[in-house]
């Protein structure tokens, strides 16, 4: 009897925002508590860092068109390449994951919102504020950031004004994603419906579940980084200077030890996307759920130990080098598996090809070609050749763009019509998935023999044997950026109006999100869902 | 119903954020570690930063080439070389090799030479009883000095190896302990 009472009044409670669901008004996204909102503005704040970091790298692609200096003097393109990765890693791909976690983790366990709904709003508004610090940067003496986005001692040291502006948007973004981690491991652990057990998880959710563990080991350790960077600039502590007995080569590996782990930050959740949409689209169970769970766990906990991988040439011991070569190599066994579980998933399935299957397809296909480079990469002795070659840049672009973009784009044209109650233009999908797909490889694929043939990266000038290629893939990265533009148009079609989407959108989809009304009303599952 | 959840919402924030702050403080364990781990396994190519007790027992049955690299940091208005380019010494024998620097500002000048040896997995065998590097070289303006460095391959000396480099880098001591000098950037 009393629990049904306390029911009611929740519900009362809920009715006080308005009786359409959502306040009106600047306040609704300001002072919002609720998921779906937040997760929203997580998406749009995405989206429009998404275009920020494109154009910058707009900028460097036209420079290196062609051989010589044609448009911007080199320390602008050192700003505009380290800009670039800052933007895309901690402003579109990071949040965009965040995002989909806070619109779809309580859809998808059964919950009313998150935890903590407060610190929601709070880690979603820090994001502006960290990024007015860190683009401002572009406007000050000495100009932005141009060390790289890994801030390598010495020569991070040389940055002008904006070296504290750069540390401290570091602080807040990584205080930013924190909290939303913790958030997310609350939400899971507390306000599952009552028979949701872990192992009746989604695997978005569980991807993100350790996702969130990752960051709140690694993220720490990146703000302690770059403070060490902080007082030897300012307050002559000596961490990274050799002359009072510090070593530049330590600051490789405190950042390593959290890179390594956000690059998988940055992986594992797209992982959890294609896994619900490929089961939808072959209409057949997921293949293999509980290796999923467990190479997800292992490929976590590895990816704490192979940071070193990406420094083998500071002149590291045989045995070290040894080490870290064997533990990257065993990564491909869970990734492997997962790249299996897909693929058999669709075995013998009835397969439609609408466009959220079209990009998870072409993510297992172009991740694992980036996942096989990285294998390359993992060999020390060859590493020596590709080392900061353009080959990394092919490698790490393949698992981030036609990865981890393809799998949001994905997320977003599978989950839009539970959003906003309509269906989304097919046709146009479609040309956008071809004019991506087409492109992202003109645009990469070239960058694979320019590293092999030795061209470095983060240069503003090459020698002419690079030119060819080097054109190609700058017209690929315009043609790429500019068809960004027909998904934007998409989505923009798709919030405004169109065919009607009804409860399940698609033809019998698994998961809870699917039993609510599309457009998700304001408020869902205050009382909790039944799990079967 | 709600107060238990913000109970158990609590403890368990609580918690994630206590993970937060050790591993934060982790990432600053890292710093000792490092120089451990170096020292433990030999690794880095750090030198002992104090003189060595040792005992001369010469092998000489075998000859290792020394090379001697002397390096200024970031064009600090010093001149800084080694007297010989380099030497076939004996393990267990005490052998001595001069550094030359030179002030070439007229104002004193206060600089510190950091040793690095390669290949890194023999610095522990290259021990020094006697070196400039440390402790503080104060220059008076345009003074030149010859700095001696003593040193001794243990007869433990690696088998295979058969040549080393001693690197010396100079770095001018304005630069550090938070001095603000006119050219911040050392350019």
């Amino acid at each position: 009897m009393g629990s049904e009472y306390e029911a009611t009044a929740d519900q009362h409670h809920a009715d006080d925002h308005g009786h359409n669901g959502a306040p009106s008004g600047i306040k609704r996204w300001l002072f919002s508590t609720n998921h779906k909102d937040i997760g929203t503005m997580y998406l749009v704040f995405s989206l429009l860092m998404f275009f920020i970091g494109g154009m910058m790298i707009m900028i460097v692609r036209a420079e290196l068109f062609q051989p010589g200096l044609q448009f911007v003097d080199p320390a602008f393109f050192n700003q505009m390449t380290t800009m670039h990765a800052l933007v895309m890693v901690f402003g579109a791909v990071m949040p965009a994951f965040v995002g989909l976690a806070n619109w779809m983790i309580p859809l998808m366990v059964g919950a009313p919102d998150m935890a903590l709904p407060r610190m929601n709003n709070w880690s979603f508004w820090l994001l502006p504020v960290g990024f007015s610090f860190l683009l401002g940067t572009l406007f000050m003496p000495g100009g932005a950031p141009a060390a790289g986005w890994t801030m390598y001692p010495p020569l991070v040291m040389q940055t002008g004004d904006a070296f504290p502006y750069m540390v401290f948007a570091v602080h807040i973004l990584g205080a930013s994603s924190i909290m939303g981690a913790i958030n997310i491991i609350v939400t899971i652990m507390n306000m599952r419906a009552p028979q949701m057990t872990l192992l009746k998880m989604p695997l978005f959710v569980w991807t993100w579940f350790i996702t969130a563990f990752l960051l709140l080991a690694a993220m720490p350790v990146f703000a302690g980084a770059v403070t060490m960077l902080l007082f030897d600039q300012f307050f002559g502590a000596h961490f990274f200077n050799a002359a009072g007995g510090g070593d530049p080569v330590m600051f490789q590996h405190i950042f390593w030890f959290f890179g390594h782990p956000e690059v998988y930050i940055m992986i594992l959740p797209a992982f959890g996307i294609v896994s619900e949409i490929i089961p939808t689209f072959a209409r057949k169970p997921l293949f293999g759920y509980n290796s999923m769970v467990f190479a997800t766990a292992s490929i976590a906990f590895l990816s704490f130990i192979v940071w070193a991988h990406h420094m083998f040439t500071v002149g590291m011991p045989l045995a070290g080098e040894l080490f870290f070569m064997f533990s990257t190599m065993l990564i491909a066994v869970p990734t492997g598996i997962k790249v299996c579980n897909w693929i058999a998933t669709m075995w013998r399935g009835s397969m439609t090809f609408e466009t959220p299957m079209l990009f998870s397809l072409a993510f297992v296909f172009l991740f694992t070609i980036g996942g096989f480079s990285g294998l390359m990469l993992a060999i020390t002795p060859v590493d020596f050749q590709y080392h900061d070659t353009y080959f990394v840049v092919a490698h790490f672009h393949y698992v981030l763009v036609p990865g981890s973009v393809f799998a949001i784009m994905a997320a977003v044209y599978y989950w839009l019509p539970k959003w906003t109650g309509h269906m989304v233009d097919e046709k146009l999908g479609k040309i956008h998935f071809w004019l991506s797909a087409i492109f992202v490889n003109i645009t990469f694929f070239p960058q694979h023999f320019l590293g092999l043939a030795g061209m470095p990266r983060r240069i503003p000038d090459y020698s002419t044997q690079f030119a060819d290629f080097n054109m190609m893939s700058s017209i690929g990265a315009f043609g790429f950026g500019l068809s960004q533009l027909l998904f934007v148009y998409i989505v923009y079609q798709a919030v405004k109006g169109g065919e009607k989407a009804d409860r399940q959108v698609w033809d019998n989809p698994i998961g809870l999100e699917w039993t609510v009304p599309s457009p998700a009303p304001h408020h869902t599952f205050e009382t909790a869902p039944e799990v079967r | 119903m709600s107060k238990v959840k913000h109970g158990a919402h609590f403890s368990l924030t609580t918690q994630l954020f206590a993970l937060v702050v050790a591993m934060f403080g982790f990432g600053f364990a890292l710093v000792p570690l490092y120089d451990v781990f170096c020292q433990i396994l030999g690794i880095g190519g750090k030198t002992a930063a104090q003189a060595a007790e040792v005992l001369e027992a010469p092998d000489l049955n075998r000859e290792i080439v020394v090379e001697f690299v002397a390096t200024v940091n970031q064009g600090a208005p010093w001149e800084f070389r080694a007297e010989v380019a380099e030497m076939r010494v004996h393990p267990g024998k005490l052998y001595e090799a001069t550094f030359i620097a030179r002030n070439l500002t007229s104002r004193p000048l206060v600089g510190q030479a950091v040793p690095s040896v390669a290949p890194g997995q023999v610095a522990k065998y290259f021990k020094k009883t006697e070196c400039f590097c440390f402790e503080l070289q104060s220059f008076s303006a345009d003074e030149s000095r010859d700095m001696p460095v003593v040193f001794i391959l243990d007869p433990e000396f690696p088998k295979h190896i058969d040549r080393i480099t001693l690197s010396y880098t100079f770095f001018a001591m304005e630069n550090l302990a938070g001095v603000v000098t006119e050219n911040p950037s050392g350019t």
